[in-house]
């Protein structure tokens, strides 16, 4: 009978298994208790630290909840202006070609003021990669309606419900670009559960090995949460999220 | 049989109380305790860590990146 080990000397005597990468600054992350945005961060880097490309990679920040995000990714980030990440990475990915570059963006960013931004790098086939965190709500500026929001759902702007004859239905972003011939990669993943979280960092180093051989635009969809704007539980938001959000925006590869 | 055994280490002064490691646990190690962190959030903490498996599944879904998680295993005999 081997002897019960107290957790202090399973500390001592184990092996640590998950540490937090060094890719991430020691920064608090300014963002609300429960929200997908930093398990989104935390997988990019992992990423990068996996691949060995921290040094070599520029990210690009956008304009919402994740506009600090150069305060917590350990790497070169320029930020951009609203909605313009996908312009502003063309740019750097053209001067530098032998770097990596990503575009980290939300979904009034990437599916609102920068559609066209988003639709044209996509369709020019620039080599870079696309993480987009769509949860269906403007989080930063109070959860205001985004053109993600979802048919009947309540946000500060459409107190009665998403009405899809006066506002359109949620737009299916990753779906359209995917339509587009340089777009060699389209996925939608999640982050409120284990399983999917490893799945879509699978989805992200694909992502990057794309870029690594050079075939084009690479999006992937983070479908997250925002429990301040859906003012629920971060609990709560999850379940929420698993019964009305992926419904709408199914999980799994749309291309590649 | 030698059973594989865990111990996270939560660095309780970042976490936000959100609640998701203790309802990602498998094994129901993790709870929030009582009393807050200096921002006054409900930390989470292991109350039941000899249950743990370090299987992983609480710092997978931390956001705040505030479990580190330590596995032992022991030689078989």
């Amino acid at each position: 009978m081997a002897e019960i080990l107290t957790p202090e000397e399973i500390i001592k005597q184990g092996e640590p298994v998950f540490v937090k990468t060094k890719l991430m600054t020691d920064n608090t992350l300014s963002y609300c208790p429960g929200c997908g945005h930093g398990v989104a961060h935390r997988i990019t880097m992992e990423v990068l630290e996996e691949m060995g490309i921290g040094d070599q990679t520029i990210g690009v920040a956008p304009v919402g909840c994740s506009v600090l995000a150069y305060e917590f990714m350990n790497i070169d980030m320029q930020q951009a202006a609203h909605g313009r990440a996908p312009a502003v990475a063309t740019g750097i990915k053209r001067l530098f070609p032998e770097k990596y570059v990503f575009t980290y963006q939300g979904d009034g960013d990437l599916a609102a003021i920068g559609t066209a931004e988003t639709i044209h790098a996509c369709n020019r086939g620039e080599n870079i990669v696309i993480i987009f965190v769509n949860n269906g709500i403007y989080g930063m500026t109070g959860g205001q309606m985004a053109p993600t929001t979802l048919e009947g759902m309540v946000s500060s702007t459409s107190p009665h419900g998403r009405d899809v004859e006066m506002m359109g239905s949620p737009i299916k972003m990753t779906e359209m670009v995917a339509t587009l011939p340089g777009v060699c990669f389209a996925t939608r993943q999640a982050v409120h559960k284990p399983g999917l979280v490893r799945k879509a960092k699978k989805a992200i180093r694909k992502a990057f090995e794309n870029q690594k051989d050079k075939k084009g635009t690479s999006i992937v969809e983070i479908v997250s949460n925002c429990n301040s704007g859906w003012k629920m539980t971060p609990v709560d938001s999850n379940i929420w999220l698993e019964e009305n959000m992926l419904p709408v925006f199914p999980l799994g590869d749309i291309k590649g | 049989m030698a059973k594989v055994k865990g111990a996270i280490v939560v660095d309780t002064e970042r976490c936000k109380g959100c609640n998701l490691c203790v309802v990602a646990c498998p094994t129901n190690v993790i709870e929030l305790n009582e009393e807050v962190n200096i921002k006054g959030f409900n930390y989470a903490y292991p109350k039941f860590h000899d249950a743990c498996t370090g299987c992983t599944n609480c710092a997978t879904v931390c956001p705040d990146m505030v479990i580190t998680v330590y596995r032992f295993k022991p030689a078989k005999a």
